[in-house]
């Protein structure tokens, strides 16, 4: 039976086995190569992708896990890179290599999603599990706290 | 921050056949890209090409690993050409030394080898279209001046014309002598000194960047190997029953360098690669253990080293000192951990080899693809992918050797090879581990008169030779042979210590730990004349003056010497590498047990910025990089293979644990320096100089334990 679920927006039916991790599915089935793999066990966060909104490791949510579900990958954040994160990501030119940034950019976008004024210990707690070895977290953060400031002048001018 | 068109919108523009102007470059077939095949070109070199559409494309002979290379390299031919930036777009060269030299990126070289021959690419072209543009006005060239693509006669009725519509007309004339053009005075520089943002930037943050695993090629195959654990091992039995059973498993296969799973997917590959019950031959170095190599390296340390410095006579001195002082040192293996795991991909057919690789040293990878195919580098293709980190470890080329050889027995289809992180962490080329024997001696007064600083340590260079090599290796005696201070008696010694560890070059290498122990050391010393470890170093660095300065100007951010709250203390550290100049003040305290740096004041002096951004993003790396090693750094070895596997035993630094870093850049004209190395090696001894002042504990072996 494939396993169905909307994948940045577009519904999308996989035939792979049911325990295959989503990132794989991502990555290897559909195309989608900016969910990064880092570790495979959800230790680095590169694979961060957003389920129903919620900050998901795509490592290890199996595809069956996803079945009926709304999947939101980093080429769907926003139509054209313009997403608060996004361009907060830019404007403080955080990432080095980049590789991770994907994932510190979900986990960013679902944090505000949630918390559209978090508190720097607020911002910790939801990027710990990212890691970046180029060493890019004092921009990170900087950058999510600019993020807000966007997102809140983006919600006064609505 | 100044921001600008994606390389996508570039090509999409630049889809109108015209006439072009270019320094050489011919282009290779790039998706997208069209120009007109009579479009007229130059070839003095082969690094940029101005389109009629005004649109400048310049190629990048070196990887872009994070360190912004794609941008720092264009920005010193856009400032001798005056070009619009929002104009310019970056491509990375394919392999090809006879058209884009040097292709070795690493060493932290890229600035200083493109400051002067890039600068001179852009100012050559400038001379080109304002000829052009003179000859159409009838004016001496001289008389015009450029500015944001524009050629410019300043009569009444301005005249004006843009980059684009001189193409033709400067496509013919000829290409004068770059030696021979003129340079701006850096008071003009326009562009090189901005705040310029990556040039990569939309693409990472839409996910559109492509990095090694991302590569996707119709019908390819994905696979993953599994290599000795053991160093220098071999299979021995492959049972692959069991393995092949896993759904989209399609191949196994044995090569030279291991068992390789083929499948259609990576994570069946992963699966399948599980699966196998592989018997290992361990070779030569399976009794091998990180306490069998500290034995070794203690008996080595017995003996004086071969002399790579000498100033003095250290023995008399060191005899004759009022106060003296021993200590040894030790770090460890490291990794590099790059966060996209080792990777490759290939297509080989009996006529030609084609390869995407994230790689640093793509000569190396060429290498190897003649070695395993048998073509001539003619019939071979080498894409230099975006890196998602190379820290050195993506100067070897065996995931490339992985690619290939798999490649090869696959008729023809590409495939992709990807290590699991596990693989990543155990097929290693680890920066060394060294021991180090240091000792001072002081006057009456409390001067340092005596300085010895023996490494014990295996050479990158010689572990490569049959015989290990001989005699000094000058690489593993960086910062040491250096030392900047005057002390007029000092030795500083090379112990050669091969292992069977494989070794290779790290982020800034033997300086880390070098000046881990001098900086250390000297800060032992300051104690025990009783003197301020800021003052002491100063009083020290009269015959080098930028250090001093740098030194200077960080103590003062950092308000040395003004009180902290409780239960927190600073300290001090400064090094030279690289042609850099870099201080450092940590500020830590321990709470709960745990040791938390929570601030780095860095002032450091690479001549010439270019990027201020990017110069202050390798500085922040670097001191993230060197506190996941002062912290949690090592690579255990028992039984010949490396104990740790993934993060949860090599931890990298988190964000909750970045401290903030203040950056002091030094303004200078010198020539650019480098600057992603230089800003590593200060923080380890910083921050544990400042765990001394804090807690009188001492840490001579890192990665620091507060309670050993
Ligand atoms: S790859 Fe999923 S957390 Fe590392
Ligand atoms: S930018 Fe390189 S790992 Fe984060």
């Amino acid at each position: 039976m494939p396993i169905t679920a909307t994948v940045n927006g577009v519904r999308q039916s996989c035939n792979a086995p049911p325990e295959m991790p989503l990132l794989w599915v991502l990555r290897d089935t559909l195309g989608l190569t900016g969910t990064k793999y880092g570790c495979g066990i959800g230790l680095c966060g590169a694979c961060t992708v957003h389920v129903d909104g919620a900050a998901t490791r795509a490592c290890l949510a199996p595809l069956s896990s996803v079945g009926g579900k709304q999947v939101t990958t980093i080429e769907g954040l926003s139509p054209d890179g313009t997403h608060p994160v996004q361009r907060a990501w830019q404007a403080e030119d955080v990432a080095q290599c980049g590789y991770c940034q994907p994932g510190q950019i979900m986990a960013a976008a679902a944090l505000l999603a949630k918390q559209p004024n978090p508190s720097d210990e607020d911002i910790a707690a939801a990027l710990v599990g990212n890691l970046c070895r180029c060493g890019t977290y004092q921009r990170i953060v900087a950058a999510v706290r600019r993020a807000a400031r966007l997102q809140k002048g983006e919600a006064l001018a609505r | 921050m100044i921001t600008k068109v994606s390389r996508r919108e570039f090509l999409a523009g630049a889809a109108v056949a015209g006439a072009t102007l270019t320094l050489g470059c011919h282009f290779e077939a790039d998706a997208g890209r069209l120009i007109a095949a009579d479009a007229p070109t130059l070839a003095p070199n082969a690094f940029l090409t101005i389109q009629s559409d005004g649109r400048i494309l310049i190629t990048v002979n070196k990887t872009e690993m994070g360190q912004g290379v794609r941008t720092a390299l264009p920005m010193l031919v856009a400032e001798e050409l005056d070009a619009d930036w929002s104009q310019v777009a970056a491509e990375t060269a394919s392999f090809d030394p006879s058209k884009y030299g040097f292709q070795r990126t690493g060493g932290s070289g890229s600035i200083r080898g493109a400051w002067e021959p890039l600068r001179r690419t852009g100012a050559t072209a400038r001379a080109m279209l304002v000829e052009a543009a003179a000859r159409r006005w009838n004016v001496p060239a001289a008389e015009c001046r450029t500015s944001n693509s524009f050629v410019i006669h300043p009569t009444e009725a301005a005249k004006k014309l843009g980059y684009g519509e001189l193409v033709a007309d400067a496509a013919a004339l000829p290409v004068p002598d770059a030696k021979a053009v003129k340079l701006k005075e850096p008071k003009d520089f326009k562009l090189i000194g901005q705040r310029v943002a990556r040039y990569d930037n939309p693409a990472i943050v839409t996910g559109r960047a492509v990095y090694g695993l991302d590569v996707r090629l119709p019908g390819m195959r994905f696979a993953t190997l599994l290599h000795p654990p053991a160093f220098g091992g071999k299979a021995k039995q492959v049972d692959d029953g069991a393995a092949k059973a896993v759904p989209g498993v399609e191949k196994v296969l044995l090569t030279d360098r291991g068992v390789a799973v083929v499948a259609t997917n990576t994570w069946a590959a992963f699966e399948g690669a599980k699966k196998l019950r592989v018997t290992w031959d361990d070779g030569p170095n399976a009794a091998l253990s990180s306490a069998a190599i500290r034995a070794m390296f203690a008996e080595k340390a017995k003996a004086p080293g071969d002399a790579a410095r000498q100033d003095g006579d250290f023995e008399a001195a060191f005899a004759k000192a009022a106060k003296t002082l021993e200590a040894e040192y030790e770090a460890p293996f490291l990794h590099h951990a790059t966060l996209e795991p080792q990777n490759c991909t290939a297509r080989v057919t009996a006529e030609r080899c084609e390869i995407w690789a994230p790689t640093q040293f793509p000569n190396f990878v060429m290498d190897e693809a003649r070695r395993i195919t048998g073509l001539d580098a003619g019939r071979i293709k080498i894409h230099v992918t975006l890196l998602g980190g190379g820290f050195g470890r993506r100067i070897e080329a065996d995931y490339a050797a992985d690619a290939i050889e798999v490649a090869k027995r696959l008729d023809g289809a590409p495939v992709q090879v990807t290590w699991t992180r596990e693989e990543d962490m155990r097929q290693g080329w680890y920066r060394p581990a060294s021991l180090h024997i240091v000792k001072g001696g002081l006057s009456p007064d409390g001067q340092p008169v005596a300085l010895l600083h023996r490494l014990v340590a295996p050479s990158i260079l010689g572990q490569r030779q049959s015989d290990g090599g001989k005699g000094v290796d000058r690489g593993a005696m960086s910062g040491i042979a250096t030392m900047p201070y005057s002390v007029p008696n000092f030795r500083a010694e090379y112990v050669r210590a091969n292992t069977g560890v494989p070794i290779g070059f790290w982020r800034a290498v033997f300086d880390s730990q070098n000046a881990f122990v001098q900086e250390s050391f000297l800060d032992e010393l300051a104690h025990a004349a009783k003197a301020d470890p800021v003052a002491f170093r100063l009083r020290l660095l009269d015959k080098s003056p930028r250090l001093k300065n740098a030194l200077e100007i960080a103590a003062n951010a950092a308000d040395w010497g003004k009180p902290l709250p409780k239960g927190r203390a600073r300290g001090v550290a400064a090094h030279a590498s690289f042609g850099a100049f870099c201080a450092q003040v940590a500020e830590v305290s321990v709470e709960d047990d745990a040791l938390r740096v929570h601030r780095i004041v860095c002032a450091m002096d690479v001549g010439t910025v270019i990027n201020p951004s990017q110069v202050e993003a390798q500085i922040e790396g670097s001191i993230a990089f060197a506190l996941s090693a002062a912290l949690y750094g090592a690579m255990t070895i028992e039984k010949g293979r490396v104990v740790q596997s993934n993060f949860n035993d090599y931890p990298l630094l988190r964000v909750s644990e970045m401290p903030k870093v203040d950056i002091h850049l030094v303004k200078g004209a010198e020539a650019p320096s480098g600057a992603g190395e230089p800003a590593l090696p200060p923080t380890a001894p910083a921050v544990c100089n400042a765990l001394f002042a804090l807690t009188g504990k001492r840490i001579r072996r890192l990665p620091i334990e507060l309670d050993a």
